[in-house]
């Protein structure tokens, strides 16, 4: 009882997360901060930084990253599980409700006049988005070289073949990653064995 | 492959390889969409204006609005199950057993290697957006057709921007950069035009 309890808890913590943070990721971890970590103390503070240094190293959204694992910490299986329902649900719902208006909504003839306005506002805000994120990049040579080419091959493909999926684009880039490191690591070893003969 | 099937697989494999989340999965989901013929651009965009002004994470958001625009409420459940899955599990396995899973030097490898690419996907990704609204881009045998309202309202948008920024030392929040825009867009297609 007191674990069927605790699971709602978590399930209804996550939920109001998913219910009132906007633009998801990094306006989530204020929250999530606040609520769990300082008010609930659920979690420690250290804790909390590990998890989002694990968001950061894998894939899916921050929200459900978090929500999983804190929900884990705290009831288990059944924890992570209703805790990621709970984020979940309210994008869902509120998005499922849009959904069915919408086309009706957009028909109107204001609604797509400003609809119109917001698509070049979207370009402007994915275009910020991925230069704020380039500013946080270190800058070294790797870096720069990764991001030039895959600038240089998503314009190349759009223009010439729109059907190659990006998804490769990032497989590639993790084994290049994979293979600079293999070759740093072998380097080190070597010049360490040689250093141990002389 | 049935409608349900392909919808589910697909946002799986966005799910899988999102790294860094919101927008990191943009130029994914912006592929995959185009390439199936589910959304066009301009329908794109508006669900990518409308995920970022409701709340909740834009992943689920986006995944739940093109699941339901293709497939009704189950095409919505199946979309937003396929994108939450690979995370889920993953994160599963690192609280429950392998927490140095995510340290492990190669994955560190690989990582160092997702992190540039990701970044240079979503900045491509702003560019082409902006050839297609600004210049009307479709495909390369179509001729163009230029939007000059369009290059003011990126153009207002930047300024708007850039002066928050200076002034209060922080970012304007995405909504409100949102609502203007489509004021101005009211303005500019619907009254002057």
């Amino acid at each position: 009882m007191e674990k069927f309890k605790n699971i709602l808890r978590v399930f209804l913590a996550f939920f109001k997360i998913g219910l009132f943070t906007f633009g998801g990721g990094y306006a989530m971890i204020a929250v999530i901060e606040r609520e769990l970590v300082e008010k609930k103390g659920w979690i420690t503070h250290e804790e909390f930084l590990d998890i989002i240094g694990i968001a950061e190293s894998s894939p899916g959204p921050l929200a459900v990253n978090s929500a999983t694992f804190i929900g884990y910490k705290r009831c288990g299986f059944f924890g992570a599980l209703f805790a990621t329902l709970g984020v979940i649900l309210p994008s869902f719902i509120i998005i499922f409700a849009v959904s069915l208006v919408f086309e009706r909504f957009l028909a109107l003839e204001y609604v797509g006049y400003a609809f119109r306005g917001i698509q070049a506002c979207v370009a402007f805000l994915i275009l910020s988005a991925g230069i704020k994120m380039l500013k946080h990049l270190k800058r070294n040579l790797f870096n720069v070289l990764l991001v030039s080419l895959t600038i240089a091959a998503m314009i190349l493909l759009e223009f010439f073949a729109p059907n190659f999926s990006t998804v490769f684009l990032i497989l590639i880039g993790g084994v290049i990653g994979l293979c600079v490191y293999l070759v740093g690591y072998f380097k080190s070893k070597n010049k360490d064995e040689k250093g141990g003969n002389g | 492959m049935p409608l349900l099937l392909d919808l589910f697989l697909t946002f799986l494999k966005i799910g899988a390889v999102s790294f860094g989340g919101g927008y990191a999965m943009i130029p994914m989901l912006t592929d995959e969409v185009l390439a199936h013929g589910w959304l066009t651009d301009a329908e794109l965009m508006n669900f990518i204006a409308v995920s970022e002004s409701t709340p909740g994470p834009i992943a689920i958001n986006m995944a739940t609005f093109v699941g339901a625009s293709q497939g009704g409420i189950l095409g919505a459940f199946l979309a937003t199950v396929g994108v939450v899955l690979p995370a889920f599990i993953i994160i599963l396995i690192v609280a429950s057993s392998i927490k140095g899973l995510l340290q492990f030097a190669g994955v560190k490898g690989f990582l160092s290697g997702v992190r540039p690419v990701v970044v240079g996907l979503i900045i491509s990704t702003g560019v082409l957006l902006f050839i297609s609204v600004v210049l009307g881009y479709t495909k390369i045998s179509e001729p163009l057709d230029f939007d000059y309202k369009a290059l003011v309202i990126f153009a207002l948008c930047a300024v708007v921007y850039f002066v928050y920024k200076f002034i209060r030392k922080k970012s304007i929040s995405p909504i409100l950069l949102i609502v203007l825009s489509a004021l101005l867009g009211m303005l500019m297609y619907g009254v002057f035009y």
